[in-house]
């Protein structure tokens, strides 16, 4: 099955290590992501205000491009802003109007394509049954948090990638590896996101009450998908600290496919 | 020339497709709101004061740049009310003047080190600046 698939900037550089296992991982799984030529970044946030048509461009631009029906992404901002903004496309005229206006392209995109983040394929494509039977080094005995954070989850009526309240796609997700999931109360809270840049002890008291939450009922690790999360998470950890990694690294290791 | 204070409240209105009298004061906005004690306007007041068209004063006021865009009120407001919106409208009225940038271009790029994800640049980027 062949796949279009989005990588984002951050999955370039600072968390490569996400991108390079989830390569690994969808060759083992005979899953063909094919990346997008001369994809833009997303924009990282998605516009705070119905009124912003430029910055949500390269998003559309993305989806024009994409040509395999399904776009697949990795980073939770990525995911979030593609989404959203795929979203709108199919229900605000004015929205796809003026982005058509300015980019005049040859044929406008016609709102077709599925936005799925990767852990969506793994859940809906491929099945958490199924990934199971491809795990060759179960994580038997290790008992690991899933961090959700907010992109992938709010708001709930777009990105319906799970309850986002009470979501157990990571969880499930890490059971099929064999490992134990330990659900904690602040798994779908805010790392401290942006603010992190001028605001360092903001960022940090976020993370104590999630970390805190997460060692509180058990966890000795934690994965997520979104690199901000990941940075937060390592950087601004302060009275209790876990070893955090990206959910395709943890995939890799069940799937035999990670050296070290 | 001063903004009036019917154009700045029917633009955050527009911009944010909120509707303040739909809110029935509940609270669980700033209940949830994961950074309340940092700001000096919390979500519910976003809410009440944006329906008296106070918007300079929350445009004058940090609060609007210590909300994470975490969308916790957003979703858990009962009456679909979404307080976060209101914030990031009125962050862009502010910002959409001339000489409002929070940071410039160059400040965001001055944090960027050998740890610091691209994401977050990019994120400050939309956040602080036009």
């Amino acid at each position: 099955m062949i796949y279009s698939y989005y990588p984002g900037c951050t999955l370039k550089d600072r968390a490569k290590q996400m991108d390079i296992y989830a390569r690994k991982c969808a060759d083992v799984l005979g899953i063909a992501l094919k990346e997008l030529p001369e994809w833009q970044c997303c924009g990282a946030v998605y516009p705070a205000a119905s009124d912003e048509i430029a910055p949500r461009l390269s998003a559309v631009r993305a989806l024009m491009n994409t040509e395999e029906g399904k776009l697949v992404t990795m980073c939770s901002a990525c995911h979030h802003v593609l989404k959203r903004t795929n979203f709108d496309w199919n229900r605000d005229e004015n929205f796809r109007q003026k982005a058509n206006n300015y980019m005049k392209p040859e044929t406008p995109y016609d709102g077709s394509v599925e936005v799925i983040h990767f852990l969506e394929l793994l859940r809906d494509e491929i099945g958490f049954d199924a990934l199971k039977e491809k795990v060759v080094n179960p994580l038997t005995g290790r008992k690991i948090g899933a961090f959700y954070g907010c992109l992938l989850l709010r708001p709930g009526k777009v990105l319906a990638f799970d309850d986002p309240e009470n979501p157990s796609i990571i969880e499930d997700f890490i059971r099929a590896l064999g490992a134990e999931p330990v659900r904690y109360p602040y798994r779908n809270e805010c790392c401290g996101a942006y603010v992190a840049l001028e605001n360092k002890a903001c960022a940090e008291m976020q993370v104590e009450r999630a970390l805190n939450s997460a060692v509180a009922a058990g966890c000795e690790e934690l994965i997520t998908a979104c690199p901000l999360c990941m940075y937060n998470l390592v950087e601004n950890a302060t009275a209790h600290k876990l070893p955090v990694s990206y959910f395709t690294e943890l995939l890799a290791e069940a799937l035999g496919v990670k050296e070290g | 020339m001063e903004n009036s204070v019917k154009f700045l409240t029917e633009t955050v209105l527009r911009i944010s497709g909120v509707d303040p009298r739909k809110c029935m004061k509940c609270g669980k906005c700033s209940g949830t709101c994961p950074n309340y004690d940092a700001m000096e306007y919390h979500p519910h007041q976003f809410v009440s004061m944006v329906e008296k068209g106070q918007i300079e004063k929350l445009m004058n006021s940090d609060s609007i740049y210590l909300c994470l865009g975490c969308m916790a009120c957003v979703e858990r407001c009962p009456r679909n009310v979404a307080p976060g919106k209101l914030v990031g409208a009125v962050a862009q009225l502010k910002l959409r003047q001339q000489d409002m940038n929070r940071k410039g271009g160059n400040d965001v790029a001055a944090f960027a080190d050998e740890i610091v994800p691209q994401q977050l640049l990019m994120a400050a980027m939309r956040k602080y600046r036009k």
